[in-house]
């Protein structure tokens, strides 16, 4: 599949959708609601449960299952609200040293005027800001669009794992089109030029592995993420918080590529 | 190069009096530099703000020769040969003679030592890529080694597309370099410029302990057209501007261009005798 081929499976409607990797995944749910703010946002299904014998504390964007249930979500584009939600809970999860799981599905955050009014940005940038120095380890999932910022903001994490299809990118391919030659038609070369598939993230460095989605066998890559996430957070959580810590920035500082000149 | 104890800075190094063209983003009229110096970069023309290049950005807040400047020769690199990138790379160095984006280093302000970054919009709408985002790292990390206080002065197009992923991952690590510093007790004052969006907005921007922004700046994270155009509603006027912000919680103070130095100034005194205590 190309890169835009891949977006659009990622975007399909019947797309398996994070409620349903929750319900997979972990065992013994107690849900969470709101941000003790403003409101609660639909499209952020969070709370607490096990992941195998892990108690873990886990976030996930939610697209929605029928038209109803999208609008409700927006589509999984979540609000300010959102976030607050799921930083609360994650400081919870600090506080009760329970690792966090954050599994990514979104275009990117909400865009409109209310969400803006309340914050988007800020409420995106005190995510980064506090889940850099997070004493309890995370691990993200993207597991079908990681849209620019509105996804980072649940992805600033210790590990980052991509599903076979699922594509992270600074901008919608879309976007990028009209921007760079003013037709969204384009999007397929434009989602070419921005590098956005799990192989790319692997060689760029901003995902550590790809987890295969077998043919589209649901159960056996839910096993697999299973896997993958005990055995990572069986790891981290052996770390001293101080080297937890201290990798996390590691593996954001080393990200980037630029030239040095030193006699300037 | 700073001497933690007497905290003196390096000796700062002059600014060139080179002369370059700058247009008023308002009305779209040229001037030479020199002439928007001296009116401190009010349009002569239609008496709006005009946005400011970088280094005089600093030489307008900096006390005189007193900046120090780090990192100079950090540059971009189009490494996924993305279409034009590197066209626009050579174009906006050569416009602005600058290496990157953003410049950064140290300065005093009203006597007060404090580290700086100031973004250029005439590099590239000073997008954050993989320079920017090391120098704007790199400097919180001289900081927080330095125990100096961060001015940051933002202006953004978000983040830069031609670098993909990579770019959104700067986000990341400037705000895990804003957060070492702020677990080390040290001041973060944001001065928000016209115009700052996108992933600037959801990062730096938005991570300073103290907010300030100047007046009518455009502040917001997602554009005004695409809000307008995905929701089919009529927005405000005043809509992401700072003065918006400030209504909604955002910002502490929205400041007048010629007030800056002295509010800033008044504002590290301020915190002047709380990093004594620290020490």
């Amino acid at each position: 599949m190309t890169a835009y081929e891949k977006l659009k499976t990622v975007r399909a409607p019947e797309r398996t959708h994070g409620g349903e990797y929750v319900k997979a995944l972990f065992s013994d749910r107690v849900e969470f609601c709101g941000d003790r703010r403003f409101a609660e946002d639909p499209s952020i299904i969070s709370g607490i449960g096990y992941l195998g014998d892990i108690a873990v504390t886990y976030i996930a964007i939610d697209k929605g299952e029928d038209l109803q249930d999208r609008i409700r979500k927006h589509f999984g584009c979540p609000m300010p609200e959102g976030y607050r939600k799921a930083l609360r809970l994650m400081k919870q999860a600090e506080k009760f040293h329970r690792p966090v799981v954050c599994l990514v599905d979104t275009m990117g955050a909400f865009c409109g005027a209310d969400g803006e009014e309340r914050g988007q940005g800020q409420a995106i940038a005190e995510n980064l800001f506090e889940m850099m120095g997070l004493k309890t380890p995370i691990v993200s999932v993207i597991i079908g669009e990681g849209g620019s910022g509105g996804a980072l903001a649940l992805a600033a994490a210790d590990r980052v794992y991509m599903l076979e299809n699922a594509v992270y990118s600074v901008i919608s391919p879309d976007g990028c089109a009209s921007i760079l030659w003013r037709d969204a038609g384009r999007a397929h070369a434009a989602a070419d030029c921005l590098h956005i598939t799990a192989e790319d993230m692997v060689e760029l460095g901003v995902a550590e592995g790809i987890i295969s989605e077998h043919e589209g066998d649901f159960d056996r890559m839910c096993a697999d993420m299973k896997t993958i996430l005990s055995t990572e957070l069986g790891k981290l959580s052996r770390l001293p918080t101080e080297k937890l810590l201290d990798a996390r920035y590691e593996r954001f500082r080393r990200i980037g590529v630029f030239e040095e000149d030193r006699t300037k | 190069m700073f001497d933690r104890k007497k905290r003196r800075l390096p000796e700062g190094e002059p600014f060139t009096d080179e002369e370059f063209d700058v247009s008023c983003s308002g009305c779209k009229s040229v001037h030479k530099r020199s002439e928007l110096l001296a009116t401190g970069y009010v349009c002569p023309d239609c008496g709006r703000y005009v946005r400011v290049p970088a280094r005089d950005r600093i030489r307008m807040l900096a006390d005189g020769g007193s900046f120090y400047e780090l990192d100079r020769g950090i540059t971009s690199v189009d490494f996924l040969q993305f279409p034009g990138y590197q066209e626009k790379i050579d174009k906006a160095k050569k416009q602005t003679g600058e290496c990157s984006a953003v410049v950064t280093g140290v300065m005093r302000v009203e006597g007060f030592p404090c580290a700086v970054f100031a973004m250029d919009s005439r590099f590239i709408m000073a997008s954050m890529g993989s320079a920017v985002g090391e120098k704007i790292t790199r400097l919180f990390e001289y900081a927080t080694k330095m125990r100096l206080p961060v001015l940051g002065v933002t202006c953004s197009g978000g983040a830069r597309m031609q670098e993909g992923a990579v770019s959104l991952m700067q986000m990341a690590k400037c705000s895990g370099a804003v957060r070492r510093h702020s677990d080390a007790g040290l001041l973060y004052i944001a001065l928000l410029t016209d115009p700052t969006t996108g992933g600037v907005t959801a990062s730096i921007a938005m991570e300073g302990d103290i907010t300030l922004a100047e007046p009518r700046a455009l502040v917001g994270f997602a554009g005004r057209r695409v809000i307008e155009q995905t929701t089919g509603s009529e927005l405000p006027d005043n809509f992401q501007t700072a003065e918006f912000l400030q209504e909604h919680g955002f910002i502490d103070m929205v400041v007048e261009r010629r007030e800056l130095r002295v509010t800033v100034g008044r504002i590290l005194r301020l915190h002047e005798s709380a990093a004594e205590e620290a020490r």
